[in-house]
């Protein structure tokens, strides 16, 4: 009963009732859960479960129709996907949305967007604090180009990179918005296994090193078992369970929902 | 070189026009936004300055340089504010739509300027002040603003707000993902635009001697777009080097008489299905700066 009763307190971000519909299609259906601070919160379910549309309502790309949006407290429901960045959420995307034609260095600097602040003046005329801000905007996208292993290719456009680097390209574009909830759509789509098997540790080590919470939607389940301290089941749009790893993988709706039922 | 200067003054200080309203167009353009209302913003900066020249501040002999500027800004004033009012609509439409609302709005200026009694309606207004003896003089003030304007235009590449407009270029979504507020980022790049336009119509009418309906036209619109498309629409070059190229063309086939405007537009084709990038790349400049420090 404890663990109930503090819930709201550590419950850094709530999804109530979300529901979104396509016309006739019911994307997502009165999906709930509460993300806890500084956890690993997976988001899995079968092909078509209505994940990504969570994730896309949950950073203001689509607007949910009907639900609420709880963050810090806050309900941040209809606000936009820039103002939702701006609040420290930030995400990637399944089907990776890098700025292609621009180098990695460049990306991870436009990540840095919402920590600046030199307006047009200030930028071409080089003054104010523009220049010191610039060069703690390389210095900081260095570092994070650094901490996701592509330092030395930081002058590449971004869409020269193999899948798994432009993963981890749009996982340090993400950093540098220095968020407080890191969402990952699939981050794990096109890595190789060894990449897989790094993935676990690379987002354990940046949820500590940045104090983060981190949500993610993915489709490899050993990686999803072994890496979440709790998972929400989605199937056709409905929340099926909720939980712990364990608790989930013995669930007979999950178990139903992955390889069907007995009929 | 005196006869090749007073033959070509007219000319030369034209392609430096043209590319500046080139300019004008690339701003938008860092954002990915094809807008079309360069001629608008550049007829209404115009009409400030012959209202002013003609009606307002009438003077005999010299056009006193001081008030030309003053025109110039207030042109380039009067062109942010209403670039700030029709951008908001309609820098919520994309790609070719925005392109058939901006040419829409350059329609409507063209439409009231033709029907106003200050605008001097069909006839536009005549005898508008000269403040240069020679049409190449006018270079003493329109090469520094080329230069000022492909200045700002270099460093905003560069800085903050650049890297924000490249980022809705490159993918609007992902930009406003990463905390960039599209909307305000598109209305300043086409603000910035507009400005440019509107202080450019203020000289042109200096320059031109006339003003009327004919200067904000959708065939403007279109030969500023070519300015862009064919020197590059990626760094600020493009839009200098195809003004001065495009302006500059005509005058160079003069000797085909008739031909020369078939071979100008064939050139554009061509130029248009072999260098779809245009004629400056960046990828190219980077290649070029390497190879000046090797040297």
């Amino acid at each position: 009963m404890n663990t109930i009763l503090e819930l709201p307190k550590n419950t850094i971000l709530e999804v109530e009732n979300f529901t979104r519909r396509f016309g006739g299609l019911v994307a997502v259906n009165e999906v709930c859960f509460a993300v806890q601070h500084n956890e690993i919160f997976g988001l899995i379910g079968p092909n078509g479960a209505g994940k990504t549309t969570t994730f896309n309502m949950m950073t203001g790309l689509t607007p949910p129709s009907s639900g609420k949006l709880m963050y810090l407290g806050k309900d941040i429901t209809n606000l936009k996907p820039y103002q939702i960045a701006q609040l420290g959420m930030a995400r990637t995307f399944q089907n990776i949305r890098l700025f292609g034609n621009l180098t990695a260095l460049e990306n991870v600097k436009i990540g840095q967007h919402i920590h600046s602040s030199s307006g047009v003046f200030n930028g071409v005329f080089g003054i104010g604090k523009s220049k010191a801000e610039e060069k703690q905007i390389l210095e900081k996208a260095k570092q994070l180009l650094e901490l996701v292993g592509l330092h030395d290719r930081a002058q590449v456009e971004a869409r020269n990179f193999s899948y798994g680097d432009q993963r981890r390209l749009e996982i340090a574009r993400a950093l540098a918005l220095e968020p407080k909830v890191l969402l990952l759509d699939e981050p794990a789509a096109g890595m190789n296994p060894n990449e897989k098997a790094a993935l676990s540790d690379f987002i354990r080590a940046v949820r500590e090193k940045f104090k983060l919470t981190v949500v993610l939607i993915e489709h490899h389940v050993p990686l999803v078992m072994g890496l979440c301290d709790r998972i929400a089941v989605l199937n056709f749009g409905q929340r099926i369970a909720l939980g712990t790893p364990a608790e989930v993988a013995n669930d007979p709706a999950v178990i139903e929902a992955y390889l069907g039922g007995d009929d | 070189m005196d006869i090749f200067f007073s033959t070509y003054g007219f000319l030369i200080v034209q392609m430096m026009l043209q590319a500046l309203l080139g300019l004008s167009l690339y701003f938008p353009m860092m954002a990915g936004q094809l807008s079309l209302a360069s001629p608008g913003f550049y007829a209404l900066g115009g009409y400030i300055a012959a209202v002013i020249s003609t009606k307002v501040f009438v003077t005999q002999g010299q056009y006193p340089i001081p008030m030309l500027l003053l025109e110039i800004v207030l042109g380039a004033l009067a062109s942010g504010v209403l670039a700030l009012v029709v951008g908001i609509p309609a820098l919520r439409l994309r790609g070719i739509y925005l392109a058939l609302a901006t040419i829409a709005f350059v329609e409507i200026l063209r439409v009231v300027s033709l029907n106003l009694d200050i605008t001097g309606g069909a006839v536009g207004i005549f005898g508008i002040p000269q403040p240069f003896t020679n049409s190449l003089s006018y270079a003493y003030l329109v090469l520094p603003l080329l230069v000022l304007v492909a200045w700002f235009a270099s460093r905003l590449e560069r800085s903050r707000v650049g890297r924000a407009l490249t980022a809705i270029r490159e993918d609007e979504l992902a930009a406003d993902a990463m905390g960039i507020n599209p909307t305000y980022y598109k209305v300043l790049a086409f603000v910035i635009g507009a400005m440019v336009a509107g202080g450019i119509g203020a000289i042109s009418a200096h320059f031109l001697n006339t003003w009327n309906a004919r200067q904000g036209t959708f065939d403007a619109a279109i030969n500023i777009l070519a300015y862009v498309l064919i020197g590059g629409s990626r760094t600020f070059w493009g839009a200098i080097v195809g003004g001065f190229a495009l302006t500059a063309l005509p005058e160079i086939l003069r000797p085909l008489g008739d031909l020369r405007l078939i071979v100008n537009g064939l050139l554009l084709v061509i130029g248009a299905i072999y260098l779809p990038q245009g004629l400056i790349r960046p990828a190219w400049l980077a290649g070029l700066a390497r190879l000046k420090r090797k040297s």
